[in-house]
C-alpha cells in the first residue's frame, strides 16, 4: 500500500494507475462468505450453476480472512455472535470491502429483539447493503455490480488504515 | 392408551397428581413438583415411555389466581404403541427449582440448560447449567414475561445507538394485552 | 535392555498435553454457525463441547409478541430449507387447538409442497456433505436440482425461500394453471441426478471409507435423546411422523420408511437418498388428481372472506377490517402437534389464553436432540472425522437456536 499512497499525489500516474488497478481488483475478488442463516441458501444458489457468480471472478471462497479480500456477511448477526464478526473484520487484510446481505445483516429484519444485532453496519463498516428475506440471487448481482462500481470508482489512498479503522471502537 | 396411563398416575400418586385433562385428545397431568421425579420415573420405567420428546417451561405471570407462576412442561412417547403424554408441574416465583429428568432420559441435559437461562429454572441435581443459547454475559432471564422485548444487552461497543423496538407494545391496540402489560413494556 | 522401562522412562522424561482448539463459530464446515470446543491427542479427540445459539434470535420471545397469523413468517425462518413443513406444523398445532377441520384441497396442497420442501432439504444436506468430504460437483448437481423445486415453489407462493404460504385453516395462494405439468416434469429430472449421484458415491472407495463406521449411535441411545428423523431411522428405528400420526392428507398415500442398520454416517447418507426418492412416490401419487373444493376452511372468524364481499358487503368489509387488526382467538387451552420435518418430529406447543397472541409458542426442534449427542458421538474419533458426524446430522441454525 506504500507504492499507492506515493503516487496518489501525481495526477496521470495516479489516474492510470487507479484504472488497473481497481479493475483488477473489481474482477478478482476473493470472498470469505460469513454465513449464518436462511440467507446462506440463497448466497448458495447465487454461487452455483443456475446464477453464477464465477462470472464475475468471485467464486471461490477463501475461508480464511487473511487472504479474503471481501466479507459477505449473510444472514442474521446476534449479540452472541458480533464480537466474533468484528474480530473477522479486524483480521482481514486492507484492501477490504463489506456486503451485507440479506435483511438481517442490514437492519436486523424483523428480529427486533434482545438477542438480534439492528444491522451489522453497528459492529463494523458496510459498503453495499442488499435487502430482501432472502433476496433473490438476481438482486445480489445487482449489489455486486454497485461493489464494483465502488471500487472502480476509489481513489488510490482510500484503503488506509486511517479510513477503514476510525470507526471502531 | 395414555388414558390407562393417567388412571394409573392417579391411583399410584393420588396426593400428587394435581389435574388431568385430555384437551384435543392430549393426555395431561399436572403433579406437584415434589413428586416430579417420582412420577416421571414411574413413567418411563413401569409405563414404558422411554422417548424423551420435548421439556419446557412456561410464565403465567398475572394470569392466573392462586397458581404458581411458572410451569414446567414435558412431553413424552412409549415407541411401542405411540402413545403420548405430557406432564406439567408449577413452580412458584420464590424458588424456582425442580429435580433433573437428566438421569431418566439424555435428552433431558440441553433442554433443561435452555430453561434454566431462559426462565431461571434450577434444575437440581443437573451439575451443569451453563448458557446455552445465550452469552456469559447476559443479564436476566429473557422469556419472563417481565423482560421487556427490546432491551438490548451488546457484548461488545457498538457503533450507533440501538434505544428504541421499532414497535411497542403501548402503541398497540389493547386487543390480546392484558391491562397489566402496559407496565411491562 | 528391558524394552519397556526404556518407554516409562520416556514417558516420564516428556511431558504431553492436550491440544485445545476452537472450531469456532465461522467456519465452513460448521453450516452456519455452532462452535466446538474440542480437546486433540494428537488426531484423536479427546472431549468435545458444543457450544449452539450463536444465530439465538428470539423466536419465542417475537411470537409472544405478535398475533397467531403473523408468527407465520417466523415458522419459516426455523428450518429454514424445509420452509413449508414448519409453516405447516405451526398450522396443525394452531388448527387442533381451534378444532378446525381443514379441507381436503389444502391437505392435498400441503402434502405436495411439504415432499417438495423435504426434497429440497435432504439434497442440500447431502450436497454440504459431500462438498465437505471434497466432492464439490455433487453440491452443484443437487443444488441444480434444488432449483428446480425453487421455480415451482415460487411459482406457487411468490418467494423461493421463506413462503409464509399457509394461515390458520388454509393457505394463501391457490396453485397456478399449469403447476402440475410443471412439477411433473421435474421428478424425472431429479431423478437423474440421484442416479448421477448415487453412482458417484455408493460405491466409492474413498467415501466409504470416509463415513463407514463413523460416528455411530446406538438404538436406546438415540431413543433416549430423543432423536428422531433420518438419525433415528438409520438405526433401525421406523419411527416416522407421517405413519406414527398422521396428519394433512398422508393417510392416502403409499410410501415406505427407509431404515438403516449400524446408525453411522453412511446409513443416514442412504436413508436420506431413499428418503427422496420415497417423497417423489409420493409427489407422483398426489399430482394425479387435486382434490376441487375451496382452499380454506369457511368460518369468518378464521379465514379472510372473499375480495368481491369486502369490496361490495359491509359485513366483509367489517370481517376482514377486524380479522386484519384483530387476528383470530382460539379457545382457552393448550397443544402439542408435530409433523414430520426435514429432520424428524417438528412439534409445536401452544398455550392460549383466548387473546390473539400465544401465551406460548414453542417449537420443539427436531436438530436439538442429535446436537446435544454430537459431542458424546465425536469422542474417540478423529479430527477428520467431525465432517461427516456433523454434517450428517443437518443442523440447521435457525431451527437449532430459534
Amino acid at each position: 500500500m506504500g507504492i499507492e499512497q506515493k503516487l496518489a499525489g501525481v495526477d496521470f500516474i495516479a489516474t492510470r494507475a487507479e484504472f488497473f488497478i481497481n479493475w483488477a481488483r473489481k474482477w478478482s475478488l476473493f470472498q470469505y462468505p460469513f454465513v449464518t442463516a436462511c440467507c446462506g441458501m440463497e448466497f448458495m444458489s447465487t454461487m452455483c450453476s443456475k446464477f453464477d457468480l464465477a462470472r464475475f471472478g468471485a467464486e471461490f471462497p477463501r475461508f480464511t480472512p487473511r487472504q479474503a479480500d471481501f466479507l459477505i456477511v449473510v444472514g442474521t448477526v446476534s449479540h452472541k455472535q458480533a464480537p466474533i464478526l468484528r474480530r473477522v473484520y479486524q483480521q482481514m487484510c486492507l484492501p477490504k470491502w463489506v456486503i451485507a446481505f440479506g435483511a438481517c445483516a442490514s437492519s436486523g429484519g424483523f428480529y427486533d429483539n434482545y438477542a438480534t444485532v439492528q444491522g451489522i453496519d453497528k459492529v463494523i463498516p458496510v459498503d453495499v447493503f442488499i435487502p430482501g428475506c432472502p433476496p433473490r440471487p438476481e438482486m445480489v448481482f445487482d449489489g455486486f455490480m454497485k461493489l464494483q462500481a465502488i471500487i472502480q470508482a476509489e481513489k488510490l489512498d482510500t484503503h488506509t488504515v486511517e479510513n477503514k479503522y476510525r470507526t471502531l471502537p | 392408551m395414555s388414558m390407562e396411563t393417567i388412571d394409573l398416575l392417579k391411583e399410584r400418586f393420588a396426593d400428587a397428581v394435581e389435574e388431568t385433562h385430555n384437551f384435543r385428545s392430549d393426555h395431561t397431568a399436572r403433579v406437584k413438583r415434589e413428586a416430579w421425579l417420582p412420577v416421571a420415573t414411574f413413567l418411563r420405567n413401569e409405563a414404558g415411555f422411554d422417548m424423551w420428546i420435548d421439556l419446557t417451561a412456561a410464565d403465567y405471570q398475572g394470569r392466573e389466581e392462586g397458581l404458581p407462576r411458572f410451569e414446567v412442561i414435558c412431553h413424552l412417547r412409549r415407541m411401542k404403541d405411540g402413545a403420548r403424554i405430557r406432564i406439567k408441574a408449577r413452580l412458584p416465583e420464590s424458588d424456582p427449582s425442580i429435580d433433573t429428568l437428566k438421569t431418566l432420559w439424555k435428552g433431558a441435559d440441553w433442554m433443561e440448560r435452555e430453561c434454566h437461562e431462559m426462565y431461571g429454572i434450577d434444575f437440581k441435581g443437573h451439575g451443569d447449567q451453563r448458557p446455552l443459547l445465550l452469552y456469559a454475559e447476559f443479564v436476566g432471564f429473557p422469556l419472563r414475561k417481565d423482560y421487556p422485548i427490546g432491551r438490548r444487552q451488546p457484548r461488545i461497543p457498538l457503533l450507533g445507538s440501538e434505544e428504541r423496538r421499532f414497535s411497542r407494545p403501548e402503541d398497540e391496540t389493547p386487543h390480546g394485552h392484558l391491562p397489566e402489560d402496559k407496565n411491562n413494556g | 535392555m528391558n524394552g519397556t522401562s526404556l518407554v516409562n522412562n520416556q514417558e516420564n522424561v516428556l511431558e504431553t498435553d492436550l491440544l485445545e482448539i476452537t472450531l469456532g463459530p465461522s467456519h465452513p464446515a460448521m453450516h452456519g454457525i455452532t462452535q466446538m470446543l474440542i480437546k486433540l491427542d494428537g488426531e484423536k479427540i479427546v472431549s468435545c463441547d458444543v457450544e449452539p445459539g450463536y444465530l439465538h434470535r428470539g423466536f419465542e420471545k417475537e411470537c409472544e409478541d405478535h398475533r397467531w397469523n403473523q408468527i407465520f413468517p417466523y415458522t419459516d425462518r426455523l428450518n429454514y430449507v424445509s420452509p413449508i413443513i414448519n409453516n405447516v406444523a405451526y398450522a396443525m398445532a394452531v388448527e387442533k387447538l381451534c378444532g378446525l377441520e381443514v379441507p381436503a384441497r389444502c391437505q392435498h396442497l400441503r402434502v405436495i409442497l411439504s415432499e417438495m420442501t423435504r426434497i429440497t432439504d435432504h439434497l442440500t444436506c447431502l450436497a454440504a456433505v459431500m462438498m465437505e468430504l471434497g466432492a464439490f460437483s455433487a453440491f452443484l448437481y443437487f443444488v441444480k436440482a434444488r432449483e428446480l423445486y425453487y421455480d415451482l415453489l415460487e411459482n406457487v407462493t411468490g418467494a423461493r425461500l421463506t413462503y409464509s404460504w399457509l394461515r390458520i385453516g388454509g393457505a394463501r395462494w391457490d396453485i397456478p394453471d399449469g403447476f402440475v405439468e410443471q412439477s411433473k416434469k421435474a421428478i424425472p429430472e431429479t431423478r437423474r441426478i440421484l442416479k448421477e449421484t448415487d453412482g458417484l458415491f455408493t460405491k466409492n472407495r474413498i467415501f466409504l471409507d470416509r463415513v463407514v463406521g463413523v460416528g455411530a449411535i446406538s438404538q436406546s441411545d438415540a431413543i433416549s435423546y430423543g432423536m428422531t428423523g433420518p438419525i433415528l431411522r438409520s438405526t433401525g428405528v421406523a419411527y416416522d411422523v407421517r405413519k406414527a400420526n398422521p396428519y394433512a392428507a398422508y393417510d392416502q398415500f403409499e410410501f415406505e420408511i427407509p431404515v438403516g442398520r449400524n446408525g453411522d454416517c453412511f446409513d443416514r447418507y442412504m436413508v436420506r437418498m431413499a428418503e427422496i426418492e420415497q417423497s417423489l412416490r409420493i409427489l407422483e401419487q398426489a399430482l394425479v388428481k387435486i382434490p376441487g373444493g375451496p382452499l380454506s376452511v369457511k368460518d369468518p372468524r378464521f379465514t379472510l372472506p372473499d375480495k368481491q364481499a369486502v369490496y361490495t358487503t359491509i359485513e366483509g368489509t367489517i370481517n376482514h377490517f377486524k380479522l386484519i387488526f384483530d387476528d383470530i382467538h382460539p379457545p382457552k387451552g393448550e397443544v402439542y402437534a408435530a409433523a414430520e420435518g426435514g429432520n424428524g418430529e417438528l412439534g409445536f406447543y401452544l398455550v392460549s389464553d383466548g387473546g390473539n397472541k400465544p401465551v406460548k409458542c414453542r417449537c420443539r426442534p427436531p436438530c436439538f436432540a442429535p446436537m446435544s449427542a454430537v459431542g458424546k458421538i465425536i469422542e474417540g474419533h478423529m479430527l477428520a472425522d467431525i465432517v461427516p458426524i456433523y454434517g450428517s446430522v443437518n443442523m440447521i441454525g435457525g431451527e437449532m437456536d430459534r
